[in-house]
């Protein structure tokens, strides 16, 4: 359940994190204005499943929500600043008519997600990766302990798939010479991240051999990394043929399996000490009792048709491509 | 500083930080329900034009309230550790359910609320401008829940000793509707109402002050009065029932409130004074007995005093905690007075005559907000030195692998980026409020830009 969170979250939110991180590609100020607006109603509800995941997380796996945090103290309070300055600029950015200050927000905002982004990418990739941690189950490295090859490799595909993601979901909204724009960029967003995948592939076949055992002891498996070339081949594919939605699709999909990858090699750990295998965190070990695990699921099975119903109700009643008016950013 | 003391204070500069904001969105989340609703009801345009003129600062007050509460969630993790792993079982499940049923609902149809008005119906508006408030009603639900529990904790069992000890839920509604928490919400939403009339008082009373927009400022006036008034005299009997509670359930914070040390003595209530912490005694003006004839409905009964506490069970900063107590009932009762008062000279149809009435309004605003700080300040303050009543010391509830230096990194982070953010959202909000619940302009040329020829890299 917690999985499906934070796919959720990184399907939804990835795309306004991309359209943010690609913004200072956009050139004139009604582009800009346009590219905000697309996201401007709907990126308030997608954060919300990183709320949601927090809670999860914290309800769910009490040890781990309280190992992953302290742990990464430092990236994350800069994650929380990135979160803070991107809302903030996002509200902000339309009050003022004066060029200095709109180019000041948006800087703020295009690297604000970027920042989100990489700090989201370097944890997972650090939970992936695994930490050190002692017998209390309690992170005992420094704050170098994060940057390590295969992290930031992750954190950099993380940015990249997120900014084609954001890309493909702007084409959907835009029309004329900004779409056209965006077209191109959607294709070099494509590049960027199938190199940096490839990269980060190889080289977690051949230095981070504990991520690829669970694969090998149950072939069977294959099939999902399988799938996932396959949805990222076809990203490429359909922006050619101009089916922008099809390709959102594959991004969407690509998205999720990257997620259930990290989580099946992972598996059954939750995060991993790296320092002393015995040390690390499980799913059996960081679980709450089985009674909150029962509340959780009711809370989830009431909770999320609701959130999904309404939710389709807000994109549905923002379909469509996007016209600015008097309400707009 | 150690990081205990760092934590502390870069928990409570954080929260208080944030709690200017949700107070205000619930508050304004009731009144636009009321004002969208009486411009259904009557057509007229006027309530049109208050309801989009205050969705615009609603608008940013949640943004700037989303942004600093997403923080709040996490930092039990970075900085409280412990206390994570030891209420996770209790306390998760209780943000898990605010963020699925609560803030899912306000985020989600605040855009249709800003956005929308083209969109969609104007009773399908009206119905996102009830569910928007009903989100925010619902926020404060669970985090008042979580808060309780941590006052006064039930439906649970200890698992584990030392170190690995930690609280299970045994019965989910025995945790939600524990000893404190329906008394202290209700505490809580009247406060937010009060937060949110007070503010449309007093820009309203800033516009009647200036003459300006006063076809528009004169109803919402009266209508924000209405609910300040019913607010601040139900806070009354809201404030008494807390008060009940927590003279049954944490005899130590209630003693801590009005400096009250010896036991078997009869407990006064004090109107103004100071707590001398060395000596133990407390001065000022009181009611001989007051309290004893609060909580035992007789003047002379004793009350349980802080001697009677072990001294490492005892809130240390016992004036500090007297002070807050005793400035949100200060406040409590100033609100009560003032509308009370405006109200009279609506009766007499002066309400709008007198400068000063207005100028004291308009610096109202302040008033719902120090009580809401002092009283949470009170609150927390007078729970230490556990975080858990009663089960977990706030010195136990550390992260381990955190340092000093990296909180003072944090709070100094912290201190500065929500300073800013301060200084920005009263310039913006000025702003909007100098503009006016007017028009917004003529629409922009957009198709202008795009139909020129320019190449398509240039965009």
């Amino acid at each position: 359940m917690f999985g499906a969170v934070i796919s959720g979250y990184a399907i939804l939110d990835g795309f306004d994190l991309g359209a943010g991180a690609l913004h200072l590609f956009l050139k004139k100020e009604q582009s800009r204005r346009i590219a905000l607006n697309a996201i401007g109603p709907l990126w308030d509800g997608n954060e919300v499943w990183l709320v949601i995941g927090g809670g999860a997380l914290f309800a769910g796996f009490p040890v781990a929500y309280a190992a992953i945090f302290s742990a990464f103290y430092v990236p994350f309070m800069i994650f929380m600043m990135g979160i803070i300055f991107r809302a903030v600029a996002i509200e902000f950015r339309s009050k003022e008519q004066m060029a200095w200050w709109r180019r000041t927000w948006d800087i703020v905002y295009c690297v604000s997600c970027i920042v989100i982004a990489l700090s989201l990418g370097l944890m997972l990739g650090n939970v992936a990766y695994g930490l050190p941690l002692n017998e209390h189950k309690e992170f005992a490295g420094n704050s170098y302990s994060f940057f390590h090859p295969f992290t930031i490799l992750v954190s950099i595909t993380t940015l990249a798939l997120f900014m084609t993601h954001g890309a493909l979901f702007l084409t959907m909204k835009t029309e004329n010479r900004l779409y056209a724009k965006l077209h191109i960029l959607a294709n070099n967003f494509t590049v960027f991240f199938v190199l940096s995948f490839v990269f980060t592939t190889l080289y977690t076949l051949l230095y981070v051999p504990h991520l690829s055992d669970y694969f090998k002891s149950h072939p069977a498996i294959f099939i999902i990394p399988i799938i996932m070339i396959l949805a990222i081949a076809n990203i490429p594919r359909q922006v050619k043929k101009g089916k922008f939605r099809y390709a959102f699709i594959s991004s969407s999909i690509t998205i999720a399996l990257l997620l259930i990858m990290v989580a099946i090699e992972v598996f059954p750990n939750l995060l991993y000490s790296v320092s002393a295998p015995q040390n690390s965190i499980t799913i059996h070990n960081a679980a709450s009792s089985a009674k909150t695990m029962k509340i959780l699921l009711i809370i989830a099975l009431i909770g999320t048709p609701l959130v999904a119903i309404y939710t389709s109700f807000v994109f549905w009643t923002f379909k469509g491509k996007v016209k600015l008016d008097e309400a707009s950013y | 500083m150690d990081v205990e003391v760092l934590s502390r204070i870069q928990f409570a500069f954080t929260i208080a930080f944030h709690y200017i904001y949700p107070p205000l969105s619930i508050g304004l989340g009731l009144l636009l329900v009321v004002f969208e609703g009486m411009y259904l009801k009557t057509g007229n345009k006027l309530y049109e034009q208050i309801t989009r003129f205050w969705i615009k600062i609603f608008a940013l007050i949640f943004g700037i309230g989303v942004a600093t509460g997403i923080i709040m969630e996490f930092e039990f993790g970075t900085n409280w550790a412990t206390y994570s792993k030891y209420v996770g079982d209790i306390f998760g499940s209780a943000l898990a359910a605010e963020g699925i049923f609560a803030f899912a609902l306000e985020s989600g149809f605040l855009g249709i609320l800003i956005f929308g008005w083209h969109r969609v119906t104007r009773v399908v508006h009206f119905i996102s401008c009830i569910m928007v408030f009903l989100g925010s009603m619902f926020s404060a639900i669970w985090i008042v829940v979580a808060n309780s529990w941590q006052q006064t904790p039930a439906g649970f069992h200890i698992v584990g000793e030392g170190m690995e000890a930690r609280a299970e839920i045994t019965d989910f509604w025995a945790m939600v509707f524990n000893p404190s928490s329906v008394d202290r919400l209700i505490h809580v939403w009247i406060a937010a109402f009060l937060a949110g009339a007070f503010l449309v008082l007093s820009v309203n009373a800033w516009y009647i002050l200036k003459k300006k927009h006063l076809e528009i400022a004169r109803p919402s006036f009266k209508i924000a009065l209405l609910v300040a008034t019913l607010c601040s005299l139900a806070q009354l009997f809201a404030g008494h029932r807390s008060a009940e509670g927590v003279s049954i359930n944490q005899p130590a914070k209630l003693a801590a409130f009005e400096g009250h040390y010896d036991s078997s003595a009869k407990a006064d209530m004090f109107l103004l004074g100071y707590v001398n912490q060395k000596n133990k005694t407390t001065h000022g003006i009181s009611v001989p007995g007051g309290l004893s004839f609060l909580i035992h409905g007789n003047f002379n009964e004793p009350v349980t005093g802080l001697n009677a506490i072990k001294a490492e069970d005892r809130p240390k900063q016992v004036n500090a905690i007297f002070q807050f107590y005793h400035l949100m009932i200060a406040v409590g009762v100033a609100m009560i007075v003032l509308t009370l008062y405006a109200c009279i000279q609506w009766r007499r149809k002066k309400l709008f005559d007198q400068r000063w009435l207005m100028i004291v309004f308009v610096l109202s605003v302040l008033l719902p907000q120090m009580g809401n700080q002092a009283g949470w300040f009170a609150a927390e303050m007078g729970r230490q030195p556990w975080v858990v009543y009663g089960l977990l010391r706030t010195s136990d509830a550390l992260s381990k692998s955190v340092t000093a230096n990296q909180v003072l990194f944090s709070l100094i982070m912290f201190m500065v980026v929500y300073l800013l953010l301060f200084i920005l959202f009263l310039y913006l909000l000025n702003k909007k409020i100098q503009h006016g619940p007017v028009d917004y302009g003529t629409k922009e040329q957009i198709e202008e830009g795009s139909k020129r020829d320019n190449p398509i890299m240039s965009h």
